[in-house]
């Protein structure tokens, strides 16, 4: 398929199917879904709706939500609310296998396991997540996350950095450092840096949260800031990339931190890394320059390898931002096109949703969102659809919000995993 | 094709045929609201108790400022009269998508 003709690439693979037609009426189809996460689950889901056999591999017999887990990191929480089993999405018909695939091969049109056994698909979705770039800041390794959580893939990471902030004593420095965009939820350093001052303020009142971050503007800001004001104004600091916020090295054995506005030596570290696509998708030439996978807006089939789509976090889906409820909506989209194709029908042009609810307290939400729509080659906002709870909102609306977060995590959860 | 593919070809037959397809966006309605008749929701409104008619004229109300909310407002103003209403017809019937 052409990189740039992408609507003559979707005829072509049309034409193709049209052809496969007659067999595919007799046996159905076999959609495999690489990753068992927001959008692996839903598309999986939504195929099977759709009548379509779906094998779903993921590893880990267990997930742990990034949504809420900030939450968990605040002790707000116990992780095992925000963990799930895949007994559920076995139960809607979904043949779930834990292993890691390890290879994509589209010529054969089927995957290779880790443990050795492989998987042929009629179409596949790619769901897998980000990469973390180990290799972005200087001292800041595999191994030195070990000690200097990320968390920002959910599980060990989550529960070490809540052990870190249990363990310090009242006075200390907590240190959050940001990258730059485009990366895995645009505000979710900045709820978790909220939470962490909302824990010290209730419970180690002399230490303060510091963010590094390599940029001057981020989501929610207004909001953010003026929630930081109101609620945290000696508890919450954040140090813009025109003030020194870009980091330069981490020294992992003494636990220093080097930025453009100094070093720094906190008691608890939290560096959240640039990120890519995961190294599969590296692999199997899914990833343009920018390091995510292009995709048809329509159809979420990869630009560069037809017949395989990729949703979620790992796709370059324009305007959309990567979150959870981005991934979901990817999935209902591409399951839908994945089942036209596989049919023979033309896909139609699609509407998709966005919206993040973030914490900046417990009690006091607030929400960004869009609509978003296809444009020649890449996904677009609507114009007029998007924006952010209004700043003047009193304290009753941002409770209101707090509580819609809530109920939108509860129900998606349901949704995917009940 | 291996054992572990078709074990899940032959869960096929449990799954009804393909529903008919959603209005465009209005899978993303779902995100948040249920559809069904009788769902428990804690928060967001239950769309499966609405007429088509009730829904449609709910969005118009948010795209034009009548009617207030948190993000109703801002959704609204990603779609047209038309897209709406296909969308209302969608999510109103009762039967269709349950998540
Ligand atoms: C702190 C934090 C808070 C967040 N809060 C929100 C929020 O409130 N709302 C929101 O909408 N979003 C939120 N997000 C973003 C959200 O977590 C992601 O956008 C979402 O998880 C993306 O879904 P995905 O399916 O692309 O990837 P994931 O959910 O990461 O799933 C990918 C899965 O693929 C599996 N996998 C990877 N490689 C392979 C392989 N080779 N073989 C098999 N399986 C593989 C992984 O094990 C993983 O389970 C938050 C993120 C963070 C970090
Ligand atoms: C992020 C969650 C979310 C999404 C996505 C969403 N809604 Fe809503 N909806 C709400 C909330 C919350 C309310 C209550 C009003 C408010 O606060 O904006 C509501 C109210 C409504 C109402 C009024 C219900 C009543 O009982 O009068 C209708 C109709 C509606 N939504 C339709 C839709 C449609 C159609 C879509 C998709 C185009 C949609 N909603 C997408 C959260 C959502």
């Amino acid at each position: 398929m052409s990189v740039i003709t992408t609507r003559r690439g979707l005829l072509t693979g049309l034409t193709a199917l049209s052809l496969a037609a007659p067999a595919l009426a007799r046996t159905p189809s076999h959609v495999v879904v690489v990753g068992g996460g927001f959008g692996g689950v839903a598309v999986a889901r939504a195929l099977v709706r759709n009548g379509l056999a779906v094998t779903l591999v993921e590893p880990s017999p267990r997930y742990v939500t990034c949504p809420s887990s900030n939450a968990v990191i605040a002790g707000l929480m116990p992780i095992s609310a925000i963990t799930f089993d895949y007994e559920g999405v076995r139960r809607s018909g979904v043949s779930v296998v834990h292993d890691t695939v390890v290879a994509i091969e589209p010529d054969a049109r089927r995957v290779a396991l880790a443990g050795g056994q492989h998987l042929a698909y009629d179409r596949l979705v790619v769901s897998a997540g980000i990469g973390l770039r180990f290799d972005a800041i200087p001292g800041y390794d595999e191994a030195a996350s070990a000690t200097i959580p990320h968390a920002w893939k959910a599980g060990a990471q989550t529960a070490l950095l809540a052990r870190q902030l249990d363990a310090m004593e009242d006075g200390g420095l907590v240190a959050l450092t940001v990258p730059a965009l485009p990366y895995r939820c645009p505000p979710g350093p900045y709820e978790r840096a909220s939470l962490i001052a909302h824990y010290l303020k209730t419970r180690k009142p002399r230490s303060k949260v510091i963010i590094l971050d390599a940029k001057d503007s981020f989501s929610k800001q207004p909001l953010f800031q003026s929630a930081w004001t109101k609620l945290y104004p000696d508890h919450l600091e954040w140090v813009p990339l025109a003030k020194g916020g870009r980091l330069e090295a981490v020294d992992p054995t003494a636990r220093t931190l080097r930025a453009e506005a100094g070093l720094f030596r906190p008691a608890v570290l939290n560096m959240i890394p640039p990120q890519t696509a995961p190294a599969l998708c590296r692999a199997t030439g899914l990833t343009n320059v920018s390091g995510w996978c292009p995709v048809d807006p329509i159809t979420f089939e990869s630009t560069l390898r037809p017949g395989l789509h990729v949703i979620g976090d790992a796709a370059a889906a324009g305007a959309m931002p990567k979150s959870a409820f981005s991934a979901y909506t990817q999935a209902q989209v591409c399951a839908q096109a994945v089942t036209d194709l596989l049919a023979g029908r033309a896909p139609v042009e699609p509407r998709l949703i966005n919206v993040c609810y973030s914490l900046a307290a417990p009690e006091y939400g607030f929400s960004i969102s869009g609509v978003y729509q296809p444009e020649w080659d890449r996904l677009v906002t609507v114009p007029g659809s998007d924006g952010l709870s209004p700043e003047d909102a009193p304290p009753d609306v941002r409770m209101r919000e707090a509580a819609l977060g809530r109920a939108w995590y509860d129900g998606m959860m349901r949704a995917l995993f009940g | 094709m291996t054992a572990l593919a078709t074990s899940g070809l032959i869960l096929l037959a449990a799954n009804r045929a393909s529903a008919e397809p959603l209005a465009p966006g209005a899978a993303s309605c779902l995100a948040c609201h249920e559809n069904r008749v009788g769902a428990t929701t804690s928060g967001f409104p239950t769309l499966g108790t609405l007429s088509a008619q009730q829904i449609e004229a709910a969005l118009a109300a948010y795209r034009s400022g009548r009617r207030d909310g948190t993000v109703m407002p801002r959704i609204a103003k990603g779609f047209s009269d038309i897209e709406a209403r296909a969308i209302a017809e969608s999510l109103a019937r009762p039967e269709a998508a349950p998540r």
